[in-house]
């Protein structure tokens, strides 16, 4: 990781670089007009935390049963990044909606969906903070319920709200607008991956730290 | 002792205590109906429940009362540190998590029994028309609050700040089981009931169930052993 | 699953950057009461638990015989009985009742006979049918101490015992230990009461921020030797 770290951080500051470009020239959506294009952050930022809530998921499971602390610190670098990055979507969801439909929150089934995600990767970081000794494996286990919490959480938020007017963006998207948001997705994805990268290692340096002071009381 | 008979065990032992002090039957009843209480002064208008309304006044009312059950049980156990003897003992750490789950199950489905009647009367909400969708609804609803609640709350029996901790991890874990409930009871209330939609939301409940059922069983272990 | 001592390697734990216990090297044979002592905070309870498999060691090994704690799984908790400082029965059932739950959870046979010793021999036959809560803190000490070792564990790790037992009960609590130690049972205990084990333990170690040490050995009471080895 410590030689590919440059490379990626290279590329994602070239996809970001040029990403206002292919947004500037991509069509404009027939009833939003401008507002629309915040779409190309705002989804990109959903689709990377839920990739983040699977990544804390899977590295919790493999903290709980597998017993490695490496897997401890990614689970938990990942969950603070869906935590980031939900609360990115959503402050840019109701300035979208604010401006494209005149309220700022409608529990549109997406935003709350991502609400309730963000609230139990938020519980993550509170038990871990708050729960006393111990609370490592606890929290892992939040996680792992987290994201096998995924598809329950979005098929009955989605049952809960009738039609939201775009309801299925990626399938129905012009062909036009597909090139500029998987170059986004893209884009954010590879962040996700520098920003995890760094965070876990910060973790593993903070536990080498730990083992210093224990060493050096002996 | 097999799996099974040391749940048996565990929960036999759980239903004895409970009965004899009566304290998490007897709190847990007369919250629930102080909650619906304060629900009927938000949501009655002119002496007659807003619609739908009643159905999440039934499951928000189990959730919270659910919740003041766990922390009680889990509490009276961290006491004597009995939760650590059940760890020590030569049985499947699991079956100890099922034993529980039966017993906070049971106390659930009680508080229920009276807690359902008293909706159908003071909102007048004809939950009985369908009398097996409705019990079909709170058991599998129940379970999957108490399967997560369960392992939660025994958990965090050890940790600071226990008490906080319990709802803010509980209640965005259980959002798709008050879902379906709510929203399952609100489609046995219409007039013309929908059952079709009815049978997707227990459908939903029991596939968590199932999901949560298992995930619990497999890491209670790992999570109470440090 | 049986053994005849138990040891610990280099046995480490810490507590995020608090180390708990650092290096702890010790054995404990079939047939000896062995005593842990040591400040509050020492380390005494963590070591217990850790002897007890209910916490794991960061470093280190333990092992129970030839078996590691981790190895040994169902059949090794079979063989340990831990009376812990917080007494582990439920004060809402009776004697009788708390006795046989523990009977029958750890599948044991003729649990009905086995109660009605274990009652015998903690002196509460008459108090057997009254819930625990109105017990003295003495009467519930003995009755753990029953609970403890109705299974007929091979390991006994006891937490400060003799806590809040009047003369005649620690009597018989020695008595007990010493029984324990002729019919082959490994004993480690915790205690402050240092008068209270002076003749029945083979050996004891002081536990000192969470390393241990074998006391010295010479003469004087242990409770001098104690003070002057934790003053030294």
């Amino acid at each position: 990781m410590r030689r590919l770290f440059p490379v990626l951080l290279v590329l994602c500051m070239a996809l970001f670089a040029y990403a206002p470009f292919l947004i500037l020239n991509a069509p404009y959506e027939s009833t939003m007009g401008l507002v629309q294009k915040i779409f190309y952050f705002h989804v990109s930022t959903a689709i990377t935390m839920f990739v983040s809530a699977f990544t804390c998921g899977i590295a919790s499971a493999i903290f709980l049963f597998g017993r490695r602390p490496a897997a401890d610190r990614v689970g938990f670098a990942a969950a603070e990044l869906t935590v980031l990055l939900g609360l990115v979507v959503l402050i840019s969801g109701p300035l979208w909606a604010r401006k494209a439909w005149g309220v700022w929150w409608q529990w549109d089934a997406r935003l709350t969906s991502t609400l309730v995600m963000w609230l139990v990767f938020q519980a993550y970081l509170l038990l871990r903070r708050f729960g006393g000794p111990g609370s490592e494996k606890l929290a892992a286990a939040v996680g792992l319920f987290g994201a096998a919490l995924v598809p329950f959480v979005y098929w009955s938020v989605n049952m809960w709200r009738t039609v939201h007017p775009t309801t299925n963006v990626v399938p129905t998207l012009d062909a036009s607008m597909r090139g500029p948001f998987l170059w986004c997705v893209a884009a954010f994805l590879c962040l996700y991956v520098l920003l995890l990268a760094a965070r876990t290692e910060l973790e593993k340096r903070r536990s080498r730290l730990d083992e210093l002071y224990l060493a050096l009381e002996d | 002792m097999t799996f099974l008979s040391t749940a048996t065990l565990v929960a036999r032992k759980d239903l004895l205590v409970e009965a004899r002090s009566r304290e998490v039957i007897y709190t847990s009843l007369l919250f629930a109906i102080s909650c619906m209480l304060v629900f009927a002064f938000g949501l009655v208008k002119d002496g007659r429940v807003i619609a739908d309304a009643a159905g999440a006044i039934l499951w928000i009312t189990i959730a919270f009362a659910g919740t003041l059950a766990l922390s009680r049980i889990f509490d009276r156990e961290r006491q004597n540190e009995t939760l650590r003897a059940l760890l020590l003992a030569p049985t499947p750490r699991a079956a100890i998590y099922v034993g529980k789950f039966a017993g906070v199950l049971g106390l659930l489905l009680l508080v229920e029994g009276i807690v359902v009647p008293l909706v159908v009367l003071m909102f007048d909400a004809q939950l009985f028309r369908h009398t097996g969708w409705m019990l079909g609804l709170l058991l599998a609803g129940s379970a999957g609050y108490a399967a997560v609640g369960t392992l939660f709350a025994a958990m965090l029996a050890r940790s600071r700040s226990r008490g906080a901790l319990l709802p803010v991890l509980l209640y965005p874990i259980t959002v798709p089981v008050i879902i379906g409930g709510v929203r399952g009871t609100a489609a046995l209330l219409q007039p013309e009931a929908d059952l079709v939609l009815a049978r997707a939301w227990l459908m939903m409940l029991i596939a968590f169930d199932a999901v949560f059922i298992t995930l619990s069983l497999w890491t209670f272990e790992p999570a109470m052993t440090e | 699953m049986d053994f005849t001592s138990l040891t610990f390697s280099n046995v480490s734990r810490h507590f995020g950057r608090r180390r708990a216990l650092s290096s702890v090297s010790f054995a404990v044979h079939a047939g000896q009461v062995v005593a842990l002592l040591g400040a509050n905070g020492s380390g005494k309870s963590t070591l217990l638990s850790i002897a007890a498999t209910l916490l794991e060691a960061s470093s280190g090994e333990v092992r129970y015989g030839e078996v590691t704690a981790r190895g040994g799984g169902a059949g090794l908790r079979r063989a340990i009985g831990v009376l812990g400082h917080d007494l582990y029965v439920y004060p809402e059932l009776s004697a009788a009742e708390n006795l046989r739950f523990f009977g029958h959870l750890y599948g044991l046979d003729k649990v009905e006979h086995r109660v009605a010793a274990a009652l015998g021999a903690a002196a509460l036959a008459d108090r057997g049918d009254d819930p625990v809560a109105t017990y003295s803190r003495g009467m519930r000490q003995r009755l753990a101490l029953e609970r403890a070792l109705l299974h007929e564990p091979r390991l006994l790790l006891l937490d400060e015992p003799f806590t809040g037992l009047d003369d005649p009960s620690s009597l018989a609590l020695r008595g007990r230990l010493a029984h324990l130690r002729e019919r082959g049972g490994i004993v480690l205990l915790t205690t402050h009461e240092l008068e209270a084990i002076e003749t029945l333990v083979d050996a004891a170690y002081v536990l000192v921020r969470g390393r241990v040490q074998p006391l010295i050995n010479g003469a004087g009471s242990l409770r001098e030797r104690y003070r002057q080895q934790v003053e030294a």
